[in-house]
């Protein structure tokens, strides 16, 4: 299991309606391929964040797969456009079965 | 500007576009951090005892558009990620004392100015000492826990945290009094060709600086930056890790982290960089 996983995204706080705001996430992560192998010649298991999805008040904003040949803490920027004040919602899913999630507000003018 | 030259025939035609006199020149661009730290990385003179350079540049002015961007917002910077654990590290109480940096220390910010002078003569023991050193001196007389390795993640985060609390500020490490040997052993070293491709440091960074090595540019080797995120790595690298890096390159045996030779290359490559801002943890190639 990953450890020390820790997810960052930041967002403006505030923006005009209907503006295009860019948000970046980033995740720290070891994003292990699985074609590695340790010291002993042992293959060393995949370990990736296979998913990334960011919603805004309950509509999808982005959609990603995440495949092995990414590498270690993967950063991802995009752009959304913002009509009413709400709410982000950022979702990393891990190989492992965990979920990684976070939140960030914006107020619209 | 932002010229790439290939080759002889291109660097004639981009001089005459351009009207400029070197080959492959730093970036024109200003280093601003979070848009609130003004980095000096440029000087017009750098100075009078560094016999080899006119003017100073940071390493930053070697690197592409978009690794000197990532370096001027944290958010973007992945050595911030390393300055990050360190923090945790900080409070957290390890050894036969029970305490934490922050025992003593308080929060990290009472650290600024720190890297700015390292490394430094410490007169109760004696030697000339490297951040890594007043660390593990803590640790091990104070904390009453384990020295860290050299190069282990624990102790490059440690230093990529006390040197973020100082960025902006100029380097201005002692060169005269007690460290006067030890700078001169430096200087003997960094003009001094090692290996099979009887290369020294000013081969490279003095005389080349600007030019590529195989698909990078040369920078003028100044460490002001560290420890840095090196891309190709995907981690944090301390000074003495370059070091061997580039002594290898010359297919030499090289010295060990925390060596004597690489304590005075340090204190010499170090006062190079007089003038030029801490912007540790950087991000470079």
């Amino acid at each position: 299991m990953a450890k020390d996983v820790k997810p960052r995204v930041k967002v403006p706080s505030s923006a005009a309606a209907g503006e295009v705001v860019t948000i970046k996430t980033l995740i720290s992560h070891p994003m292990e391929s699985g074609q590695r192998k340790d010291s002993d010649g042992n293959l060393i298991p995949r370990s990736i964040i296979n998913r990334f999805t960011c919603d805004f008040n309950g509509q999808n904003v982005v959609d990603v797969t995440l495949e092995p040949a990414i590498s270690t803490n993967p950063y991802i920027e995009f752009s959304a456009k913002v009509d009413a004040t709400g709410e982000f919602k950022f979702t990393w899913y891990d190989d492992d079965g965990s979920v990684y999630e976070d939140t960030k507000p914006i107020e619209v003018a | 500007m932002n010229m790439r030259l290939l080759a002889g025939g291109c660097a004639l035609a981009a001089l005459t576009l351009t009207g400029l006199s070197a080959t492959a020149d730093p970036a024109d661009d200003t280093l601003v951090v979070n848009g609130e730290i003004n980095m000096i990385t440029h000087t017009e003179k750098a100075p009078d005892y560094i016999e080899g350079l006119s003017e100073q540049y940071s390493g930053w002015h070697f690197r592409e558009d978009d690794t000197r961007v990532m370096q001027a917002d944290d958010f973007d910077n992945p050595g911030m990620l390393g300055v990050e654990a360190a923090m945790g590290v900080w409070d957290t109480a390890d050894g036969t004392e029970g305490k934490a940096c922050a025992s003593c220390h308080e929060g990290a910010e009472s650290m600024a100015g720190v890297r700015a002078v390292m490394p430094k003569f410490n007169e109760e023991k004696g030697e000339m000492y490297t951040m890594e050193m007043y660390i593990n001196q803590c640790r091990t007389e104070r904390m009453g826990a384990e020295a860290w390795d050299w190069d282990s993640a624990d102790m490059v985060n440690m230093t990529a945290l006390i040197s973020s609390v100082s960025r902006g500020m100029p380097m201005n490490v002692a060169i005269d009094g007690p460290a006067a040997p030890y700078w001169e052993q430096g200087k003997e070293m960094y003009y001094t060709r090692y290996g099979q491709l009887e290369l020294s440091c000013s081969n490279c960074h003095e005389d080349n600086y600007g030019n590529y090595i195989r698909a990078d540019h040369l920078s003028q080797g100044q460490i002001n930056g560290f420890p840095v995120y090196r891309l190709k790595d995907a981690k944090l690298s301390s000074i003495h890790n370059r070091f061997k890096g580039c002594i290898r390159d010359t297919r030499a045996e090289t010295f060990k982290p925390g060596s004597p030779e690489f304590i005075a290359l340090e204190l010499y490559v170090a006062s190079r960089g007089n003038g030029l801002s801490v912007e540790g943890p950087s991000v470079r190639n």
